[in-house]
């Protein structure tokens, strides 16, 4: 069941578990609130960095990046994206970059 | 939101040291830490070998007494071909190409994703006592040697994987 919610004065439509169905629907102001939904707040640049690799690679592959990709592809070391997203970052990234739950194993 | 993760724990014992069997247990650990949970590896016996410094690159698969291995057509490997010098090797490496075509890394890295993550890796005594290595043996990230009846304390109110 979808539902909308107000972010950055968007009226932005989420999936049942909170995910953006959407990702037009985003932007930098959206993600800053979508972080501090989830207690990161405020963004860095090195959130920056990462949400910025997984809009472009979203963009090119058609779904979120797993982990592995990021530190990979966008040159974020593992610990550093456990600092940046802590507690689980594989769905907070995603989240918070207005992406589907990735689906990736690693 | 997405804090359902936050007090579990789970604890991964891996007691084989073939390259196939290495795989499951390491996905797991690493899965579980991208959901937040927490996460400690056990490397018992056979296990060993995944952290053991000398040999946890060079772990191999043999389909000798395994079925359920076969060429990629779905050909199995009858036994009396699988005894044959160089089988092994051969099935090690086409398993670790495999692997890297799943974007997987290899034993080492993985595992020190794993520690980059959080996750903590310990090793068992009495195997080290028995293979006759000391920590110094061990692959850099794991944080100590600890007897069965240690892992049972730092196990309290964890969901328990034994691979």
């Amino acid at each position: 069941m979808s539902m909308t919610k107000e972010f950055a004065g968007k009226t932005i439509l989420l999936d049942d578990e909170g995910f953006m169905e959407n990702p037009a629907e985003w932007d930098k102001a959206v993600a800053e609130e979508l972080a501090a939904e989830i207690g990161i707040s405020p963004l860095t640049d090195g959130h920056w960095q990462v949400i910025d690799f997984c809009r472009a690679d979203h963009q090119s592959q058609g779904e979120a990046p797993t982990l592995r990709r990021i530190t990979q592809l966008a040159g974020v070391p593992t610990k550093e994206l456990y600092k940046l997203f802590p507690k689980g970052p594989a769905k907070k990234v995603a989240f918070v970059s207005g992406l589907k739950k990735p689906t990736g194993c690693i | 939101m997405f804090d359902e993760n936050a007090d579990r724990k789970l604890c991964i014992i891996c007691s084989k040291g073939t390259l196939d069997m290495a795989y499951p247990g390491l996905v797991l650990a690493n899965a579980a830490l991208m959901e937040g949970i927490d996460v400690t590896m056990f490397f018992t016996f056979w296990g060993i070998d995944m952290i053991n410094s000398k040999k946890m690159d060079s772990l191999k698969c043999t389909p000798l007494g395994n079925p359920s291995m076969g060429m990629p057509n779905g050909m199995g490997i009858p036994n009396l071909i699988g005894a044959l010098p160089g089988m092994t090797a051969m099935a090690s490496t086409m398993m670790k190409k495999e692997i890297e075509k799943l974007d997987f890394p290899p034993i080492r890295e993985f595992l020190q994703m794993v520690a980059d993550a959080g996750g903590k890796l310990y090793s068992c005594r009495m195997s080290m006592d028995m293979m006759k290595l000391t920590k110094d043996d061990l692959f850099e990230e794991v944080s100590d040697v600890v007897g069965a009846m240690e892992f049972m304390e730092m196990s309290n109110g964890a969901q328990i994987i034994f691979i």
